[in-house]
């Protein structure tokens, strides 16, 4: 988000999913489209029904890249210098779109005279990846016709993800391959309501609609609307900020709602001692989470299908949530137990509805403005949405109207992960989903058909690496990285390379965060999930 | 009997596909897709076609837990209520507002991601409030 934002001025998808349908060129790099988000990858597989190339960049072979064109297997945490390796292609081939460039965006010389300085051949022993299939995928993304660029994780979860995202919003701007159909750099949302819970103000220094908290005009707008005489300006914690907060005695209570931090956390062990250390854990769940386990007090939320309200998809779109059944056992609305704590607390609220709360935002988000229960009938609305007459917005940016003026180029070096393999911990270990189960599994991993689909955890290595270690598929092997040890199954496959490993994250008993490396993104603060440094042992 | 049909939004990824929850008198026995879903147009994916099975799971929590000595104990909603409240109001007394943190969730509505920042920055007074959708 942080990257979307500084390019162009707004962190979403910037073109819509049946959008992708008519594209010429679909550039899918850091997704696991196919198991992540299905139904994007049906619009995907009707493109290419269409005529559409489709172009797959990954370190791990998805199935998505069964299916794709061009298939470059790039090392991990070295998306930089692919995407700067193809830029210098696009401009040693003269491809580049002029006209765009002059008229819509800036800072573009810098951005030049470091691409013009890359050398092919450094890039192509960095990445992996072969000088021919670099220029392929080049080529084909910078042709005539509208070219779409969709990531997700894969992109975002490593210490340099802002400046993945950034370089992938320079090569949209660099062909001119923005705000128009099929066009675009469209991030997939891992959860399902990721973008909405970045609407509403779920982070540290925005409240709705990223108005920001250190601005005098909003801060004196919420804290008029909010009938408090002051809001805090300060920017807050970010959620690793706060669990080294709590090892420094500063943080003191935290209150969970509907997270599971304990295994979705990079580095578990460190997330453990923290919440066991903590005075007051306030957990929010409708299931006894690991993290709930820790906590001091427990409040039974209920599920999507016992509440009404709002979710936002990946394409801005918000939707609505409707209520199906009464609340399983005593749980209560999980609006009305934040009411309740609130009022007990000393801060008066009186909703009577999630719909009454709905439509306080929509007077407090200028993007939401126009958005009502009613209106939401139907297809949903995709916002900016400003008035009441105001359809909604399929795509952002168009005719290069870009939410901060002009669009943003910006040089970026490549720079190696924050951790690498060395003698010691020689393979590399990337992680990721299956497409039976959903984040940390506490949902999915209860539901008896998906259980049944994938029940165990497991590691994926090639099978040169499998013969080195005398194991077969189903033998126990453990893990070892830095900052812990795991023990599971082995799954021997292609789909990963020699020396490069993959885990599911969805298995609490063999959780691949005890292994992974809270080192995070300096700007986004989102932990390094995607890459560290193991070493294996036969068990 | 009272069979119903509720349309609605999948609670699992970020596509948004929209089905309709199948009811039995207060049971829910399936989900159908809705063909006129934007994104989905009558299709969903596996967990799609589940994602009514983990909702009455005898796993659910059906009363609030607090801890006494040491264990986890089944406690009645005002007490509970109550007990936040007053650990919260104390924390925030004697080590000041940004002592509390707040993880919201990208799971959750977007209602509910609003009412707890509104009263972790109005009713505490910290913007300490994320999400983990960083991760
Ligand atoms: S049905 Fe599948 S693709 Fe659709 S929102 Fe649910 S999990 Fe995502």
């Amino acid at each position: 988000m942080a990257g979307l934002a500084a390019s162009f001025g707004s962190g979403a998808m910037t073109n819509s999913l049946v959008d992708l349908e008519g594209s010429d060129t679909i550039f899918i790099i850091g997704s696991n489209t196919a198991t992540s988000h299905p139904l994007v990858a049906t619009r995907i597989l009707r493109a290419r029904e269409n005529g559409a190339k489709i172009l797959v960049a990954d370190p791990r072979k998805n199935q998505i890249a069964d299916l794709s064109h061009l298939y470059v297997r790039h090392r991990p945490g070295t998306d930089v210098a692919l995407l700067n390796g193809m830029m210098k292609v696009i401009l040693d081939e003269r491809l580049e779109d002029t006209d765009f460039i002059k008229k819509k965006t800036e800072a573009y010389d810098a951005f030049k005279n470091l691409i013009e300085k890359v050398d092919l051949d450094a890039v192509s022993k960095i990445c992996g990846v072969s000088v021919e299939d670099i220029k392929t995928l080049a080529l084909t993304y910078a042709r005539e016709g509208s070219s779409a660029i969709v990531y997700c994780m894969g992109i975002t979860q490593h210490t340099n993800g802002v400046s993945n995202v950034k370089s992938l919003a320079n090569l949209a701007m660099l062909t001119g391959n923005l705000g128009k159909p099929g066009t675009g750099v469209n991030p997939l949302r891992g959860q399902n309501n990721v973008q909405g819970a970045c609407d509403m103000g779920s982070l540290p220094d925005v409240y709705t609609g990223y108005q920001s908290v250190t601005l005098g005009a909003a801060n004196k707008k919420f804290a008029d609307a909010w009938g408090v005489p002051e809001l805090p300006t300060k920017v807050g914690l970010t959620i690793p900020e706060l669990m080294s907060g709590i090892e420094k005695d500063e943080v003191k209570a935290l209150w969970v709602m509907g997270e599971n931090p304990v295994v979705s956390d990079p580095d578990a062990n460190h997330v453990i001692k923290a919440l066991e250390k903590i005075d007051l854990l306030i957990v929010q769940d409708i299931f006894l989470s690991a993290t709930a386990k820790l906590a001091d007090v427990v409040l039974p939320g209920v599920s999507f299908a016992e509440k009404d309200g709002t979710f936002v998809n990946t394409e801005r779109r918000v939707m609505r949530v409707r209520k199906a059944i009464e609340p399983v056992g005593e749980s209560h609305q999980d609006w009305k137990i934040i009411q309740d704590i609130s009022n007990l607390f000393g801060y008066q609220m009186n909703y009577d509805s999630p719909e009454a709360i709905f439509k306080e935002i929509a007077e407090l988000t200028p993007s939401y403005a126009g958005i009502t229960y009613e209106r939401l009938e139907g297809q949903g609305i995709q916002w900016p949405c400003p008035s009441l007459a105001h359809p909604g917005t399929p795509i952002l940016h168009t005719d290069g109207n870009f939410a901060r003026g002009k669009g943003m180029f910006h040089a970026i070096d490549y720079k190696p992960p924050a951790e690498v393999i060395d003698e010691e911990y020689p393979f590399w270990m990337t992680t990721g989903r299956v497409y039976a189960h959903y984040h940390t599994g506490t949902m999915t991993r209860r539901s008896k058909s998906l259980n049944f689909e994938v029940s165990q955890g497991f590691i994926e290595i090639n099978p040169a690496d499998a013969k080195t270690f005398d194991v077969k598929d189903g033998h126990r092997i453990k893990i070892n990285s830095r900052r812990g040890e795991i023990e599971t199954r082995v799954k021997i496959t292609k789909r990963v390379e020699k020396g490069v490993v993959f885990m599911p994250f969805h298995f609490e008993e063999m959780n691949v965060n005890k292994l992974t490396n809270p080192a995070y993104d300096p700007i986004a603060k989102i932990p390094e999930l995607k890459v560290c440094a193991v070493k294996l042992e036969k068990v | 009997m009272d069979y119903k049909n509720t349309l609605t939004t999948c609670t699992y990824c970020g596509c948004g596909c929209n089905f309709f929850l199948e009811s039995l008198d207060g049971r829910l026995t399936g989900t159908i897709p809705c063909k006129t879903g934007p994104v989905n147009e009558g299709k969903l994916c596996i967990k799609g076609w589940n994602a009514h099975e983990f909702v009455q799971s005898d796993e659910r929590l059906k009363k609030p837990l607090l801890r006494k000595d040491g264990e986890l104990v089944e406690v009645s909603w005002d007490e509970a209520l109550d007990f936040t409240a007053t650990r919260l109001k104390e924390i925030q007394k004697t080590n000041g507002p940004d002592a509390i943190g707040f993880c919201a969730s990208a799971k959750v509505t977007n209602e509910e991601n609003y009412i707890m920042q509104k009263f972790a920055r109005a009713g505490v007074g910290t913007n300490s409030v994320d999400h983990c959708a960083r991760l």
